[in-house]
């Protein structure tokens, strides 16, 4: 193991553009990655709630916005989908929380490439300014949805929004491309590089695991999305065609010859897939850390689940045709991807198993963090069991493309994975700010929320197996659609009240920061790194001192120990390993 | 804290699990040869998944509700897990979602891995901004040639897919905005799209498929029952993309013969 001689000591900085914009310090960035995922969960859910009011009542007049015409609708939900798929479910867990302790959980000073961690935040803002600005040129944003197929992707004369807001769109995914392969990067070299002494691979949190498996994904995935979104932005401004064969649209024939509008679909599902677990793996390691430490009990079978990670992240590469199987590919390619994808629900059902074996015989401590911990293995489990039926290329034939893969991944990537950054949220608030979140207000937050997600996202799968067919901005064409409004509005006023909990949520961040409660170095009474420091944690994270690691990350309730948690940092007595 | 959030989750479970009991909302009536087989393998998944749900929800509310921390002196089971167990669960798993796998294989390859019959009924359909169309090929048993440049959606049918008038096979094609199928007899489809990706979905028919630029898709399937039945598009292909519907009629082969020789009779 490489020494943290490694990392180019680096002053505390004094100014303040110095020490919180162009910061070159981990917590920082990390923190400015969080705040950025906010402001975009915020706007990326308020395009949510106009889509959600547009599907009711498609003629209102809103204040400010007036009324919502179908190109608008879908140009919403382009936005919304990329949004949260990029600069919230990518950036959060990832970046944010992965930013902020991976260092302190392995004992490092810092990220082995400071400036680079710097240059990977600042970029990813640009990208996602770019991405906002294609609210405001002429014909709006895309509406070619976030998986952007072409060829209505490539054709600017294909609808409104397919203008230079496509261009738009395509640039800022490009630029997140290039800041999260330098995130990626990062990530990987810190965890191999700079841990502390006694810190093995086998002795690292779950949710390094975790981080660092994201982090391999990323640099695997995120370098495929940028090659297609460069050929993407060619065929439309210079003539290529990759992705476009003759094509006729409105009875003009294009220019573009012999290209294929199944390449995108492969390249961006090569990509697509990882990005799945990309958002929910950090999740499922602060799920094993959370549950861990409030069941006061070792996480059950440690190795299998850091295996369950490296077979759900090898296997997430051979798994995106399931995206594909109405596309015209292959059929029989489709009982190759269909078998992979049944067989990465083993690995997850391991990980499933394994938190319900933590918390049996524990002493389980039921503070929002872990109340949030355990709403993620619901909803994990909940939105898991959709999976098996789109697996199935025969299943899928009446499914696909309806409202079941919406509350399918809605569930198990959008909301599981929202829930995990919740429960990270009031689990490390305490380290970041010195002060502990409202724990009334964060369980008023959690059992709304809870119900509410349900009350959402539950009902799409109904609405998919009656061949409700997603992405339409009105259900008024279709006669057997028409039947099924009544369950869309009672969806809607489920979307209000859950929307309107989240501001309890805001609320209680911004006061806590103030207000709250003050907290000790170690509130939750747990084991890892993190909470052996100061709080906030000083500059070079540990204060001059190197942390030498003598245990494993979850060793809770040793018989004999004379406290129910041995720190990774205890001396080496303690019978363990 | 503990019983609120057991009946939380317990409630959750019990809500959805009677909506997908009760069929509230359910898959409309098949009416292919193919749909009875996937009902009865979207049913077999279902029963299954929906054990696992109730199984894995309700442990999951009992457990953080029986194992809450009350302030006890009860010692904590110190274990780091157990590997006969581990291996027991992956196996199960693994055969149960292996095993379903397997099980709707065949219906996969019937559908998709052989040509249609000899004698099946060929049907042209293309997808456009934001129409479907329908071609029968006449007596000839040959589509005529189509032409890009002759595309022209605002007269509708035969112009709307370039249809080459010059070309001999092309005199007697039938092109119709509503697709008329026989009953009981398989349909040799052939999809196309002229501008970006549409998806031809008949929900009764438990029927879809990508209709895409550049590609001609043959497929087939067998309407087992005379009635109208919708058709949605499911494939976003623009700002019309919701109200890209269109209708199926199927009808007996007598009435099926009749409507098509008397839009032959119409073209002559």
């Amino acid at each position: 193991m490489a020494s943290t001689d490694l990392v180019h000591a680096h002053a505390a900085p004094q100014g303040f553009i110095r020490k919180y914009i162009f910061s070159l310090d981990h917590k920082v960035i990390g923190l400015q990655y969080y705040f950025l995922a906010l402001i975009a969960v915020f706007t990326g859910m308020f395009l949510s709630l106009l889509m959600r009011i547009h599907l009711i009542w498609p003629t209102a007049q809103l204040p400010l916005v007036g009324e919502i015409k179908p190109e608008t609708y879908l140009g919403l939900l382009t936005m919304h989908g990329t949004i949260m798929v990029f600069f919230v479910l990518t950036t959060a867990p990832q970046s944010g929380f992965g930013n902020y302790f991976l260092p302190i959980q392995i004992g490092a000073p810092d990220m082995a490439f400071p400036v680079l961690n710097m240059l990977s935040f600042w970029t990813t803002f640009v990208a996602f300014v770019v991405l906002i600005s294609a609210f405001f040129v002429g014909g709006g944003a895309p509406l070619h949805g976030w998986t952007g197929y072409a060829p209505l992707s490539a054709l600017p004369n294909a609808g409104p929004g397919q203008q230079l807001g496509a261009d738009l769109w395509i640039t800022s995914i490009a630029i997140f491309c290039v800041a999260s392969l330098m995130g990626a990067l990062n990530f990987i070299t810190t965890t191999l590089d700079l841990r502390a002494k006694g810190m093995t691979l086998m002795r690292m949190p779950l949710t390094v695991w975790a981080w660092f498996i994201t982090a391999i994904l990323g640099l695997l995935a995120f370098g495929v999305l940028l090659s297609a979104g460069i050929l993407l932005l060619l065929d439309r401004n210079l003539g290529t065609s990759f992705y476009v064969p003759l094509v006729v649209v409105n009875g003009q024939v294009m220019g573009h010859r012999g290209g294929s509008p199944l390449l995108w679909q492969h390249l961006f599902w090569f990509f697509g897939h990882p990005e799945v677990y990309i958002a929910i793996l950090p999740g499922m390691g602060v799920a094993s850390q959370l549950i861990s430490t409030f069941s006061r009990k070792p996480i059950f079978g440690y190795r299998a689940m850091v295996y369950a990670l490296m077979a759900i992240g090898f296997m997430g590469f051979m798994v995106w045709g399931h995206h594909m199987f109405m596309s015209g590919m292959s059929p029989y390619s489709a009982f190759a991807f269909s078998l992979m994808t049944m067989a990465i629900g083993v690995p997850s059902a391991i990980k499933t198993f394994n938190w319900l074996g933590t918390i049996w015989g524990g002493k389980v401590r039921l503070y929002s963090p872990m109340l949030f911990a355990i709403g993620f293995v619901s909803l994990f489990v909940s939105g898991g069991l959709s999976g098996p039926f789109l697996a199935q290329p025969v299943l899928d034939i009446p499914l696909h493309d309806t409202y079941f893969v919406v509350g399918h991944f809605h569930l198990i990537m959008g909301v599981a994975a929202i829930f995990g950054i919740f429960a990270a949220t009031y689990y490390w608030f305490p380290k970041m700010f010195g002060r502990k979140m409202n724990e009334t207000l964060a369980k008023v937050h959690f059992f709304v929320t809870l119900l509410g997600t349900y009350a959402i996202f539950m009902p799409m799968h109904y609405l998919g197996m009656a061949g409700q067919t997603r992405r339409y901005s009105q259900f008024t064409e279709v006669a057997y659609q028409t039947k099924l409004i009544p369950l869309q509005t009672f969806m809607t006023y489920a979307a209000f009240v859950t929307i309107a909990v989240q501001l309890v949520f805001l609320f209680n961040l911004f006061w806590s920061m103030k207000k709250g409660e003050k907290a000790s170095d170690n509130p939750w009474e747990a084991t890892t790194l993190e909470w052996t420091t100061a709080t906030p944690p000083p500059h070079d994270n540990f204060g001059g001192r190197t942390p030498v690691v003598n245990h494993g990350p979850y060793e809770y309730s040793v018989p004999g120990a004379a406290r129910d948690y041995t720190m990774q940092t205890d001396p080496a007595t303690a019978p363990v390993d | 804290m503990g019983l609120a959030l057991l009946s939380i989750i317990w409630l959750i479970t019990f809500v959805s699990t009677y909506f997908f009991a009760a069929k509230t909302w359910w898959l409309p009536k098949g009416v292919t040869v193919a749909a009875p087989l996937i009902d009865h393998q979207f049913s077999f998944t279902y029963i299954v998944m929906g054990l696992v749900f109730v199984a894995a929800q309700s442990g999951l509310g009992y457990l953080v509700w029986k194992y809450r921390d009350r302030g006890q002196a009860r010692p904590v089971s110190y274990s780091h897990g157990n590997t006969k167990l581990e291996v027991l669960w992956t196996a199960l798993t693994a055969i149960l979602f292996i095993g379903l796998n397997l099980m709707g294989s065949p219906i996969w390859a019937a559908e998709r891995f052989e040509p249609a019959q000899a004698g099946a009924v060929p049907v042209e359909v293309t997808g456009m901004q934001f129409a479907w169309y329908f071609r029968y090929p006449g007596a000839d048993g040959k589509y005529g040639a189509t032409k890009p440049d002759l595309i022209d959606p605002s007269s509708g049918n035969e112009a709307a897919i370039g249809l080459d008038p010059e070309d001999a096979a092309a005199k007697d094609d039938v092109v119709t905005g509503t697709m008329f199928l026989p009953v009981n007899r398989q349909v040799d489809l052939s999809l196309r799209a002229v501008d970006v990706i549409h998806s031809f979905f008949v929900p009764s028919f438990r029927f879809k498929q990508d209709a895409v630029p550049g590609l001609i898709i043959q497929m087939h399937f067998t309407p087992t029952e005379v009635g109208d039945y919708e058709i949605a598009c499911a494939e976003l292909c623009g700002l019309g993309h919701y109200k890209m519907h269109g209708m199926v009629k199927v009808v007996s082969q007598a009435d099926f013969d009749k409507w098509l020789a008397e839009r032959e009779a119409a073209k002559q």
